[in-house]
């Protein structure tokens, strides 16, 4: 490397890339410079002056955070001034500090405390009498406690850089300074909590953590969070069993620590009091408790009844269950009952996408993808509302490395505040525009292209096609709904497509036809709710539903078996953007089982041999069987997000028609949604699409 | 919101001064001088000026928040502002406040019922070389004496009752 710049650090040879902070380099020899203020990845603010360090030749210390490394230069960050500077500047901090650290949220991963603890005086000079003022409640999910604010900053700039919601804001000044709410008394913003995650002490606490418990007292569960299908690695604090909180401040994962609403917050609905715990059947017209044994029985003994005189099954699985949950369901539709009568409700063409780029090499974008292409060009998404990572990726890329992004949506997104062209167009006309975006696209050396539900079929094939005569490298997200919207079609819930798109020889019948079927005779459905918007035609059916609460399908079902969340189980789920990465249980819900081991007690009361259900025993089936998922291992069971690769091969269409967006925002999720009361708590929700 | 056809060119010469994309620069002055024609800071004005510079509301409440000149409530018509910092207190800036207050009746930041005049305690207004200065909206008076501050007030007073 040309520019690489040679100085000193507390007696260590160092060098580093001309425009590197000082900070960053002393990092990259193992020198910590204490830092309050100083955030990567946002701007510098040099507001705390923890960071100050000696420079040789300069008069004053300076600040690491925003010094830049200079040829020859010698750095001292252990001498007497500094370590004096840093006791006086804790000594500072502290002056107007509460000091209430035995109730502080903070308390025990406070970087005040922490600072103070290493490098702190000990003892004060200043003896006035502290100025209170009382905290404020800005939104259920975010409080403000002035006193303890060391004005770092940082929220400020996570919400309008990170964000780019920008609802916080600095009121007052001098000692009175105080963080201010963009609606004068309160917030009006994503709720998504990222403010109260990034902020060093208790200053911004969080409505539903505060108050609840001491760090050291709970146990962390690394997971995947459940709504929406980005992926975003969520870790969840369990106290007595039950999640109090989750965050992901190891900044593991592809989110780093990025989370929204609902991934901080909406995790709820687990211990809601409309969980079902008991297995229920219906006796005398009416749905009674029973026993697991009584009801995997009752299940298998009826199944095994209609399987027997060659009876019409429809099976119908879900979008936030594990990927080893509906291979198996697949595989005892197939296998087990017969029947290809198997479907989900469907997000996104992914079968067309993958059709269209068959032959093509390293055509499929990764989440990572988003933060470093030159350019990205977003269709028919409102991708801070449906897909906020993504949103907050693309972001990202823009302010680090002024990456072109293009939005052509019906409506107006966020985006539009820094992206190079935001055009909104009629539904259905998006792709009729690209072709005057083409010169410009070319420009920028490669491009990722991200596509809602509404580019399906044919429409699929002619952005391809368009991504093909731009001559760069393009690569494409094909954006579906849900947590695991995109392992349901992986993993062939599907009628015409067995697992990794592989094509049925016998397709069977799609959920609407299903439903619609006057002769069904039994209905299995796991953890979705399609009796919410369309009625069973079949008068004499047999219904088993398998479900977190008692949704509308539940509720006319003849035997439902209460399941486990995502946040309750193992096993593997794939973002959109087909990435695979592992779920870690964290609570346990009484009475509630996987749905895999529902699947695996049904089958062994049948007397099938659909294999061990354990998950990892399915995942290493899945890894052997099925095209595309023999991804790394040791990347996921440490947690890590592994691509799946592109199936390459033709793949026969399966039925666009029935594809059908969520309309989720950053306040709903589906039946989920509904079951959380902090998601519609937030004055905010149910959020609307398109008003930015 | 609309202003008046004066302030409107002047807020248009106003954006002109500042580089393209540096508007929001016009900030402060925007504010100051439509608070004169309007009274106040009042929400409507901030969401007002924050839509015409393209900026959110919060940065232009950040801008009021910072700067005491900004007012959120109406002040009245002879808004009185008498330094106490050094120079004046050393004159009698002290004293001069306090009969202020008696006079009129009302503290720092407040109102008379009539609406005539209001009162604020600043720091330094640049004019410690005629110390005790005291402003009265844009108007300077040097070397007040609470005698000077009585004949100014009254002589609003009367004016107010001549009409
Ligand atoms: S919750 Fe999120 S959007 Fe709201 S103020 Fe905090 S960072 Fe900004
Ligand atoms: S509230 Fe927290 S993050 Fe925000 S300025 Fe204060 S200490 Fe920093
Ligand atoms: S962006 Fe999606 S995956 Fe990430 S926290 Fe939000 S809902 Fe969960
Ligand atoms: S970290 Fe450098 S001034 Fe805050």
């Amino acid at each position: 490397m040309p520019d690489l710049v040679q100085l000193t650090i507390n007696g260590k040879a160092v060098s580093a890339p001309k425009g590197t902070l000082v900070i960053e380099a002393a990092k990259q020899v193992g020198i910590e410079i204490p830092a309050f203020c100083y955030y990567e990845g946002y701007s510098l603010q040099a507001a705390c002056r923890m960071c100050l360090v000696e420079v040789e030749k300069m008069p004053k210390l300076m600040p690491g955070c925003t010094l830049p490394v200079a040829e020859g230069m010698v750095v001292h960050t252990e001498s007497p001034k500094v370590v004096d500077s840093r006791k006086s500047m804790l000594e500072f901090l502290l002056t107007n500090h509460p000091l209430d650290c035995p109730v502080c949220d903070k308390g025990g991963e406070c970087e005040l405390q922490d600072m103070t603890f290493r490098y702190g005086l000990g003892e004060s000079r200043f003896t006035d009498i502290k100025q209170h003022v009382d905290e404020k409640q800005w939104s259920p999910l975010v409080y403000f406690d002035a006193p303890r604010c060391i004005l770092c900053y940082r929220c400020v700039r996570v919400c309008e850089e990170g964000m780019g919601v920008q609802a916080l804001g600095i009121g007052k000044r001098g000692v009175a300074t105080e963080i201010i709410p963009n609606a004068g008394d309160h917030l009006e913003c994503d709720e998504c909590g990222n403010c109260v995650d990034i902020c060093p002490v208790g200053a911004l606490t969080s409505g539903t953590y505060r108050y609840k418990s001491r760090p050291w007292e709970m146990n962390y569960a690394g997971t995947i969070c459940t709504h929406c299908s980005d992926g975003c690695k969520t870790t969840l604090s369990v106290r007595n069993g039950a999640i109090i909180r989750a965050n992901n401040r190891d900044r593991s994962g592809i989110n780093g620590e990025f989370l929204c609403a609902k991934g901080r917050f909406g995790y709820d609905f687990v211990h809601s009091p409309e969980r079902l715990q008991t297995p229920l059947i219906r006796k005398d017209g009416k749905l009674e408790p029973a026993s697991w044994s009584e009801a995997l029985s009752l299940v298998a003994a009826r199944l095994s009844e209609l399987k027997s005189r060659g009876a019409k099954f429809g099976v119908l699985g879900s979008t936030h269950t594990t990927n080893e949950e509906n291979y198996y369901l697949q595989k005892f539709a197939r296998t087990g009952l017969g029947t290809s009568n198997i479907d989900h409700q469907r997000t996104g063409d992914v079968p067309a996408l993958l059709d269209a780029l068959s032959g093509h090499e390293n055509a499929l974008a990764t989440v990572g993808d988003l933060y470093t292409a030159k350019s990205v060009l977003v269709i028919s998404s409102d991708l801070s509302q449906q897909h906020p990572l993504l949103a907050f990726q693309l972001r990202a890329n823009y302010r680090h490395n002024r990456a072109a992004v293009y939005t052509v949506t019906p409506g107006p997104v966020r985006e539009r505040d820094y992206a190079a062209r935001s055009v909104v167009v009629a539904p259905g006309a998006e792709l009729d525009l690209l072709p005057a975006l083409a010169d410009e696209l070319k420009k920028h050396g490669n491009l990722v292209i991200v596509f809602g539900p509404a580019i399906k079929g044919g429409a699929v094939h002619s952005l391809v096609a368009f991504g093909d005569s731009l001559g760069i490298p393009v690569k494409y997200i094909c954006l579906v709904s849900d947590s695991n919207s995109r392992g349901a079609l992986d993993m062939g819930l599907l009628p015409d497509l067995r697992p990794g798109y592989q094509a049925e020889a016998q397709p069977g019948l799609a959920l609407p036809e299903i439903l619609a079927a006057p002769d069904l005779d039994a209905l299995w459905v796991v953890g979705s709710n399609p009796f919410e918007t369309a009625p069973l035609a079949s008068r004499d059916c047999f219904v088993v539903v398998q479900d977190l609460f008692l949704t509308e399908t539940a509720q006319a079902a003849d035997v439902v078996l209460p399941s486990a969340s995502a946040y309750e189980k193992s096993g593997t789920v794939t973002n959109t953007a087909g990435e695979v990465q592992r779920l870690k249980p964290g609570p346990k819900v009484m009475g509630a089982k996987s749905d895999l081991e529902i699947l695996g007690l049904i089958a062994k009361e049948m007397g099938l041999d659909l294999g061990i259900w354990s998950s990892d025993k399915v995942f290493e089936e899945i890894r052997r069987t099925v095209r595309g998922y023999n991804v790394a291992l040791p990347v996921i069971a440490t947690g890590g997000a592994s691509p799946t690769t592109p199936v390459n091969g033709h793949v026969p269409a399966s039925r666009p028609d029935l594809i059908q967006d969520s309309g989720d925002t950053l306040f709903t999720s589906g039946t989920l949604g509904r079951y959380s009361n902090v998601l519609k708590s937030v004055m905010e929700a149910p959020g609307t699409l398109y008003k930015p | 919101m609309t202003f008046s056809q004066e302030l409107e060119s002047r807020f248009a010469k106003m954006l002109d001064n500042y580089p393209p994309g540096r508007q929001k620069g016009a900030v402060i002055p925007m504010l100051i001088y439509a608070q004169d024609e309007v009274g106040a800071v009042t929400p409507e004005l901030v969401q007002e000026i924050a839509k015409r510079l393209s900026v959110k509301p919060i940065e232009v409440n950040e801008v009021v928040e910072f700067y005491s000149m900004l007012h959120r409530t109406p002040l009245g018509k002879h808004h009185i502002q008498i330094c106490t910092n050094i120079s004046c207190q050393l004159t009698g800036g002290d004293e001069l406040w306090q009969h202020a207050c008696k006079k009129l009746g009302i503290g720092h930041k407040q109102v008379t019922p009539d609406g005539l005049f209001s009162l604020e305690e600043v720091e330094c207004l640049g004019a410690c070389s005629w110390a005790p200065a005291i402003q009265d909206g844009y108007e300077y008076h040097h070397h007040v004496t609470p005698e000077k501050l009585d004949k100014l007030i009254d002589d609003v007073r009367q004016a107010v009752k001549a009409q």
